[in-house]
């Protein structure tokens, strides 16, 4: 029986850059939330290339300025110029998140791993403790934690610390429900028959299929961290000194920044940092799509 | 007599990533009052395709490019969305496939029969909406307590007969009834089917019975239809398919079948099914085909009808056809 | 009523108050800062006090307030006073009590966070609805994923662009606090209209930033629901899309949304907070920020507990309602 003689012109596929941006297009999300950040970054690193740090802290300048070519920004009732406070903020913004978000990630990796894959008494520890932590706004906690810190001693890291603290218990659930699912599938099994070792399956079959997740849990690690880092230093617990945007707002609304005509202070920073968990949550969301087929839109 | 349902030159694209994918070819059909048809052929042969065209349920990327449905005398291709929501379940209804999930979760089993009298019939008084669906629950079997109850209470038989019951609440003149049977164990296959035999008998309905289980068609159905690759290949009467299959694949279908008596190895059909988006030219199955001739690669083969009003799509008689065409009727 | 069930959930609520108060007993204890010793330094180099006298006040007050006892046994006599709704004594306030301090600013959260959320979640949901819904025109959707936008946007931030635009801008709105300055509040017409008018913009910047979430997470219900089998046969019947969006559509995808509602009550109170401090409200969330300022540690540790335990109570009050709406779960 011969087999059908269709001709086979074999379709040409469009090399991978092309098969990206066309998945761009349809993921606005996604798009957006890049384009956002990458705007951000820019901003960032010439701005610290170009400033004087030491304009970002108090007594630096002349205070209370309005925007103008001297300050673009303005300058505060302390004397910080705005625009150098802005951009070194935005840098440390950036460091608590990074690393909060990558450590967070990392010990919700291991930990939903461990839970998930050797189960038993230590699963049940783990999820318990999350199940009984998660009701409780970490705000919340945060506050009791920060609140007890000599207020001269917080830093960046102690906020980052403060924050990772109830950062991992969100990976750490999903991670864990993956590789359960994963432990079931018939890949693992397979591996299993086959002779590979715990440790070869944890390599090379399991971790290359958490990846996404993975990723996608980091970006909102990151995420929770700079909004996390905020809310505490919006009121008023953050490392006071330091010109991190939500500190400004908050120095700002203490000292009556609209009673007193100083729009330009708090308006700053607010508009910086809903571009950055703006195109944090873009970003996120855009992972979503990308990791749910089921939302994903077909052209 | 005239034909309860008759379906012309039926065409049915989806247009996806990967191409345009012919579904439905030019189908033609025709049932009468009363009649039981089975319909039968490969996974993503287009018999699902079908029975939603003909429903006019075919969704983007999917479009009826062609074609049309009469039901009586209506054409339903022709009808306003309105007419056609009205046209559904009171002149052609649909029972679906694998019922476990085709019952609303929240409501009641009576809510749901009612609200779908209420939605062709509004003005009906609400006891004799009731009336009418406890009484169809009763024409299959069930209990009228079965009216107060949710799906989940419900086991997949009697969910599958309250999907009937749904589908005979306001006698149509066509029943569809997409592999009714398939999700169920056995005994209760043999019970379901008894029902449609049962409500098909009350209301004169003409069944279309969607499937792949030839031994249940063998013993339920009166003609049988057979799809491969989206065209309607034969069209005959259950006795004449079983014993003289025209088309060759019908043929092989056949011979496939497992006969109690004869022990030996079991006869597949050599190849694959074609895909919808790279059919092969001429007649779709020309490629596994062991009668094939030269012309079967390039011409198309025509929906014939034969001498004794069975329907083929085949070259092999071509001749034959011209023939009845020729005779007086 | 399941008793069993009961318990179980009964047993859960009183272990996560055990472990929001434990954290709120011991992470103060674990810091070498004494609020006590901080706080009567601060009024030393006001008042003038001498060293010696402001040791010997300490230690009195230690005395008064049990801190010398032993840590068990202080963490007995917490959780004992806790039970009793006992949240201690304001530091700054002096001799006013957290509870006092809680229940004088209770009302203005609770009716702020009551009218946003029911507002949002409305809204939001039904948006989130008619976005998933495939016969839903283009505009609509449209409008739908602009809300998204504001998402990921803490509500405050919201507020203080509103702040800028509209009550500085455009001095429509006021810039913040209750009621205008020198209002003595009454039951007239025009003290109320007074605090609408103060209450829309931290209103609006509430449900702005929390519609988003809704939308998305009703309009990824809703494809969901959309791709059902019973969605499909209801089409199959020849249901008008109204009674299909209603009864079938609507009726399921809430659902999980009700749920959705327990869990996000922890970030609705937090954003609603950090809003009234912003904006000066004379609700919890100021009485919080000026406690973080002067570092009134007791009013600090009180409120937190007192939210928590109260988020937590209405988690479980869902979970029982939940069982009402859902007929699949069955309350025996």
């Amino acid at each position: 029986m011969s087999s059908a003689t269709l001709s086979n012109t074999a379709i040409k596929q469009p090399n991978k850059l092309v098969l990206w941006f066309r998945y761009l297009r349809r993921n606005p999300s996604l798009t957006f939330g890049l384009l956002i950040l990458l705007f951000l970054v820019i901003f960032t690193v010439y701005g610290l290339l170009t400033i004087d740090p030491k304009d970002a802290y108090p007594l630096a300048v002349r205070s209370k300025q309005p925007p103008s070519l001297e300050y673009p920004l303005g300058t505060d009732f302390f004397g910080r110029d705005l625009y150098a406070a802005m951009v070194v903020g935005m840098w440390q913004t950036a460091v608590i998140g990074i690393v909060a978000g990558a450590l967070g990630t990392i010990i919700g990796t291991i930990l939903g791993f461990i839970s998930a894959y050797f189960g038993g008494f230590i699963d049940t520890a783990v999820t318990s403790i999350c199940q009984i932590l998660i009701p409780i706004p970490a705000f919340l906690i945060q506050v009791v934690i920060a609140g007890s810190i000599d207020k001269r001693s917080v830093t960046i890291f102690t906020m980052a610390f403060v924050v990772l603290l109830l950062a991992w218990m969100g990976p750490t659930l999903v991670i864990r429900a993956q590789v359960l699912s994963m432990k079931e599938r018939q890949f693992v099994s397979v591996a299993k028959l086959s002779g590979m070792t715990s440790l070869g399956i944890i390599f090379k079959e399991i971790l290359p299929n958490l990846l996404p997740f993975i990723a996608a849990a980091f970006i909102a690690q990151v995420f929770q961290a700079v909004f996390a880092s905020f809310y505490l230093a919006i009121v008023g617990l953050g490392p006071v000194r330091e010109p991190l945007l939500g500190n400004t707002i908050w120095a700002a609304q203490t000292q009556g920044a609209f009673f007193n005509g100083w729009w330009w202070w708090p308006i700053g920073p607010a508009v910086a940092m809903i571009l950055i968990l703006g195109s944090l949550a873009l970003i996120n969301m855009g992972m979503d799509e990308l990791a749910n087929p089921r939302i994903r839109k077909s052209e | 007599m005239n034909p309860v349902l008759k379906v012309v030159d039926l065409e049915v694209s989806y247009y996806t990533d990967a191409g345009r994918a012919k579904a439905l070819d030019r189908v033609n059909l025709e049932l009468h009052a009363g009649e039981k048809l089975g319909l039968v052929g490969e996974s993503g042969s287009g018999k699902s395709t079908m029975a939603l065209a003909m429903m006019r349920m075919i969704k983007p990327p999917g479009r009826i490019e062609h074609g049309k449905v009469m039901v009586g005398d209506i054409d339903l291709m022709k009808l306003s969305e309105d007419e056609m929501l009205d046209a559904r379940l009171s002149e052609i209804a649909y029972i679906p496939q694998g019922a476990m999930n085709s019952l609303n979760p929240v409501t009641r089993i009576g809510s749901q029969m009612t609200d779908a009298i209420k939605a062709h019939q509004p003005r009906m008084p609400k006891a004799q909406m009731k009336e009418r669906a406890i009484h169809a629950l009763e024409s299959v079997e069930l209990k009228p307590d079965v009216f107060r109850m949710y799906a989940h209470e419900l086991s997949g038989g009697m969910k599958q007969r309250v999907c009937i019951a749904i589908g005979i609440l306001l006698e149509p003149k066509v029943i569809i009834a997409d592999e009714p049977t398939s999700a169920l164990d056995v005994v209760t296959q043999r019970q379901v089917m008894e029902t449609i035999n049962n409500i098909q008998e009350t209301i004169g309905a003409a069944i279309i019975l969607i499937g792949h289980d030839m031994g249940l068609m063998a013993q339920s159905m009166d003609k049988v239809a057979v799809m491969y690759a989206g065209r309607l290949v034969e069209v005959s009467k259950v006795r004449e398919m079983f014993t003289d299959p025209k088309h060759p694949y019908s043929q092989a279908l056949i011979r496939s079948l497992p006969k109690l008596d004869v022990k030996g190895v079991f006869q597949g059909i050599p190849g694959l099914a074609p895909s919808l988006l790279r059919l092969p030219s001429g007649c779709h199955f020309h490629p596994r085909c062991q009668e094939r001739m030269d012309h079967c690669d390039s011409v198309r083969p025509e929906n014939q009808v034969l001498a004794s009003g069975r329907r083929v799509t085949c070259h092999l008689y071509d001749e034959e056809a011209k023939e009845a065409k020729q005779v007086p009727a | 009523m399941n008793y069993r069930i009961l318990t179980k959930r009964l047993l859960f609520l009183v272990m996560v108050i055990w472990a929001a108060s434990t954290i709120t007993f011991f992470i103060p204890r674990l810091s070498p800062r004494n609020p006590v010793r901080e706080r009567f330094a601060e009024l030393a180099r006001t008042g003038g006090f001498s060293p010696e006298d402001l040791e010997a006040i300490v230690a009195d007050y230690s005395t008064r307030f049990g801190l010398d006892k032993p840590l068990l046994q202080q963490y007995g006599d917490y959780m004992w006073s806790i039970a009793r709704f006992d949240l201690g004594v304001s530091l700054n306030k002096f001799p006013k009590t957290v509870m006092e301090l809680i229940a004088e600013s209770l009302p203005w959260t609770i009716g702020l966070i009551l009218i946003t959320t029911i507002l949002s979640f409305i809204l939001g949901n039904w948006l989130g609805a008619l976005a998933a819904w495939p016969k839903s025109p283009d505009w609509l959707k449209n409008i739908a994923t602009s809300f998204v936008l504001f998402q990921g946007v803490p509500p405050v931030l919201l507020g203080i662009l509103l702040i800028f635009f509209v009550g500085f801008r455009l001095k429509l709105l006021p810039l913040g606090g209750a009621y205008s300055i020198g209002t003595v509040p009454n039951l007239s017409f025009e003290f109320f209209i007074d605090v609408l008018r103060h209450q829309l913009l931290p209103g609006i910047a509430l449900v702005l930033g929390s519609v988003g979430g809704w939308v998305i997470s009703m309009r990824g219900m809703g494809v969901t629901i959309q791709g059902e089998d019973y969605v499909t046969f209801a089409e199959h019947k020849g249901l008008g899309p109204k009674t299909i969006f209603r009864d079938y559509y609507l009726r399921n995808a809430m659902l999980p949304q009700i749920t959705g509602l327990a869990l996000a009550l922890g970030n609705v109170v937090t954003s609603a907070i950090v809003v009234e401090g912003i904006f000066a409200l004379p609700g919890l969330g100021t009485i919080l920020f000026s406690a973080i300022r002067s570092n009134d540690f007791s009013v600090i540790y009180g409120i937190v507990l007192f939210i928590t335990i109260a988020i937590a109570t209405l988690m479980v009050v869902v979970e029982f309602l939940y069982p009402l709406l859902d007929p699949r779960i069955k309350p025996q």
